[in-house]
């Protein structure tokens, strides 16, 4: 090994800048995850799956499904995320880059920021962009499926979100997913409450722009809280380890 | 002052305070809620549209009631456990999660009951109850998050961060239920809103509810002694205070 | 490359295992980067070690020693400050880590017993990914101190593909480039051969001749003139 062409030592006073940092974290997240494409489908089939037992398990009438279609699948959504959220930090906690991430010279709370965007680009935007086609099989109508499309584009990244908060705290447990459901299914009501309520409106012709303002709020409110929660929770669960 | 705080802070200090404050507590509590409910269940008036069914207020308020604040006061504790490392503070928290988990049970048991003759069936998806048992289900993740992690610390300080975030969520949450129970049940009216209820219903109502809170007292100081001396076993002055329990 | 390494003098190690004497220091390392000051650690009911002080000082080695669950990571990740389930004093350049912790961690180098290398990527990207936070630096630089860690030829196969030993090299190719003036390295010597072992021996004896301060856990007997020594484990003082 040749230690010929290090400079002296001297402290670093300048680093790298917050955006910069937060690109490479997140560019890093979505290259391990395309190394194993296999992963990415499983949150979308389980989502498929979900919304496939409803007409079986209840009713395949129009009305039925046509009355519950928007109910259905953001039920779908919020549990296809749930069940990925496990995966958000377990990866990086086994083979130590979360230390190597906490200690980066950087606020840990926009590094979780770029992580959770990341993990919600590859989980929540192809729910989102599937939901169309499962809309369809529900019969809803086309304003409907347009309205349930914008409600879960607003709401899936809530769902990320908030979920880090709890995939942080359950880092290193032992069952840790049922754990993880269990924080925070309480924490999804509200974006559930009006994700499916703003379809409602919608499909009875009601203005739909005070719910979506509304659901774009819960938007702003994560993403300035959520973060500061989840990296205290990671600072917490690594110091455990 | 910061002497102060840190002697609040410790446990031998508070095991002792508690030892002498727990027989007012209990006394007070006792006293009060046999006033509340006797007077409650035995003497006010009739409730003209209900009548004699309305009576549960007496408990299940109470219970509401605390059920709720129990979570108010957890989350203070979860910021001074989480800001000055205070032992105390994560000490209540664990103690007292499982009485708030009893508390919310108690609400909702006590509600389905109340429901039965009004509503003609146990339970109802009204707001109220729909986010008491969104509550129970806080209360159980805290309970949860604490059993689940090994080390004392951490555990304290993971189950700090999710009450915190349990009660940046808890307006969210009772906002949200009451807008989408609107949305779907419009006609439900609400039975203890009415202000026009008599002193002789809410006075008993008041001794109870702050009966229930010097219970909760108690019972409280209880719980945390326990864990003060599971916690404190190593010491010296928990082993006296053992040895001096046994002679 | 530089006269620092003359000045080095042996480590005096008087009654006690963490006081060190270095007469005749020169100015540019008289100040210590870690002061820790009657450090107390426990785990559960166990207390791992107490009333420790030491100070880690430019230009030296200082290997953290002791039996197999007697804090040695642990101390390790809270000089870090990845674990904070400790009470004491622990200062960065006679400073609260606290408030100047973004100057401390772009000024040290933490490599865990779980280096932070993923087995889906190539050693180039994980070598990329770990610097870019840090201190971007040119791919030709990357490649090279990956080849001089022994992965010639392996720089764009995915890290599963290689041994634990060669998954270790990633991470110690690290070394090769950083400037951070702390390093705190736990258990380098795992699954390391016999020249992989001679080859670090030597880097870190040059990283302390160039002024940079290394901390390092091992099992392995590490001999360096002039390194300092932590021993942890046993109430014992006469360790030295």
């Amino acid at each position: 090994m040749n230690a010929e062409t290090r400079p002296l030592i001297k402290p670093l006073s300048s680093g790298v800048g917050n955006m910069a940092s937060m690109k490479a974290v997140f560019s890093r997240d979505m290259k391990v995850a395309f190394r194993q494409r296999q992963d990415l489908l499983n949150p979308l089939l389980f989502f498929v799956m979900v919304v496939t037992l409803f007409p079986l398990g209840v009713s395949p009438e129009v009305s039925f499904l046509r009355e519950a279609g928007a109910g259905i699948l953001w039920v779908a959504a919020l549990l296809s995320v749930l069940l990925s959220l496990d995966h958000l930090f377990r990866h990086d906690f086994d083979d130590g880059t979360l230390e190597q991430l906490v200690l980066q010279p950087q606020p840990l709370f926009l590094l979780v920021l770029a992580k959770t965007l990341a993990h919600w680009t590859l989980t929540g935007l192809p729910l989102v962009l599937l939901a169309p086609v499962l809309g369809v099989m529900v019969h809803l109508e086309g304003n409907s499926i347009a309205v349930l499309c914008l409600t879960l584009l607003i709401g899936t990244p809530v769902l990320s979100l908030i979920g880090s908060i709890g995939a942080a705290l359950t880092l290193g447990l032992r069952s840790a997913g049922v754990l993880l459901s269990l924080l925070i299914i309480p924490l999804y009501i509200p974006v559930l409450i009006f994700g499916t309520g703003t379809v409602a409106a919608a499909t009875e012709g009601a203005p739909v722009a005070a719910y979506l303002a509304l659901l774009g709020a819960f938007l702003v409110l994560a993403i300035t809280l959520a973060p500061f929660a989840a990296s205290a929770a990671l600072r917490i669960s690594l110091s455990n380890s | 002052m910061w002497q102060i705080f840190h002697k609040l802070g410790s446990p031998k200090w508070f095991f002792g305070i508690a030892t002498r404050l727990m027989p007012w507590l209990l006394a007070g509590g006792v006293l009060l809620m046999m006033a509340g409910i006797v007077w409650g269940l035995g003497f006010a008036p009739k409730d003209y549209l209900q009548g004699n069914s309305y009576r549960i207020i007496f408990i299940h308020v109470p219970t509401a009631f605390l059920a709720q604040s129990v979570y108010i006061m957890m989350a203070v504790a979860a910021v001074v456990t989480l800001v000055w490392r205070m032992k105390l503070a994560d000490v209540f928290v664990k103690a007292v999660a499982p009485v708030g988990l009893v508390l919310t049970f108690l609400a909702l048991f006590t509600g389905a009951v109340w429901g039965k003759p009004t509503w003609g069936t146990w339970w109802i998806w009204d707001a109220r109850l729909t986010s008491m048992l969104i509550l129970l289900f806080l209360y159980g993740g805290v309970i949860a998050l604490d059993r689940a992690i090994n080390d004392e610390k951490s555990a304290a300080r993971a189950v700090a961060v999710l009450v915190l975030v349990g009660v940046v969520n808890i307006p969210i949450i009772k906002y949200s239920v009451e807008w989408w129970n609107t949305l779907h049940q419009p006609a439900t009216f609400k039975l203890t809103e009415k202000p026009t209820m008599p002193a002789e219903m809410w006075v008993p109502l008041l001794l109870s509810v702050l009966g229930l809170y010097l219970v909760f007292g108690w019972l409280a100081c209880l719980r945390m002694q326990t864990e003060i001396l599971v916690r404190e076993q190593r010491t010296r002055w928990v082993r006296e205070h053992v040895m001096a329990g046994r002679t | 490359m530089n006269n620092v390494c003359t000045r080095r003098v042996s480590l005096e190690c008087t009654r006690c295992r963490m006081s060190v004497h270095r007469p005749g220091y020169g100015a540019l390392m008289s100040e210590p980067l870690l002061q820790a000051a009657n450090l107390q650690c426990e785990r559960g009911e166990r207390i791992l070690f107490r009333d420790l002080s030491f100070s880690i000082l430019p230009g030296t080695v200082t290997r953290v020693e002791g039996a197999n669950g007697t804090g040695k990571t642990t101390l390790l990740r809270i000089l870090a400050g990845l674990n904070d389930a400790w009470s004491g004093e622990l200062l960065w350049r006679g400073q609260s880590r606290v408030i100047h912790r973004e100057e401390f961690l772009r000024n040290m180098l933490y490599l865990g017993h779980r280096p932070g290398i993923k087995a889906l990527l190539t050693p180039m990207e994980n070598l990329r990914a770990l610097t870019a936070s840090r201190r971007p630096v040119a791919d030709t630089v990357l490649h090279q101190a990956l080849a001089g860690t022994g992965l010639d030829g392996f720089q764009e196969v995915p890290c599963r593909k290689l041994s634990a030993g060669q998954q270790r090299r990633v991470a110690l190719a690290r070394l090769l480039i950083a400037d951070e003036p702390l390093w705190l390295l736990d258990e380098v010597f795992t699954a390391i051969d016999a020249d992989g072992v001679r080859a670090i021996e030597t880097l870190l004896q040059h990283r302390a001749e160039e002024g940079g301060a290394v901390v390092v856990t091992t099992h392995h007997d590490l001999q360096l003139p002039g390194m300092q020594r932590i021993v942890l484990g046993g109430e014992s003082d006469d360790e030295c």
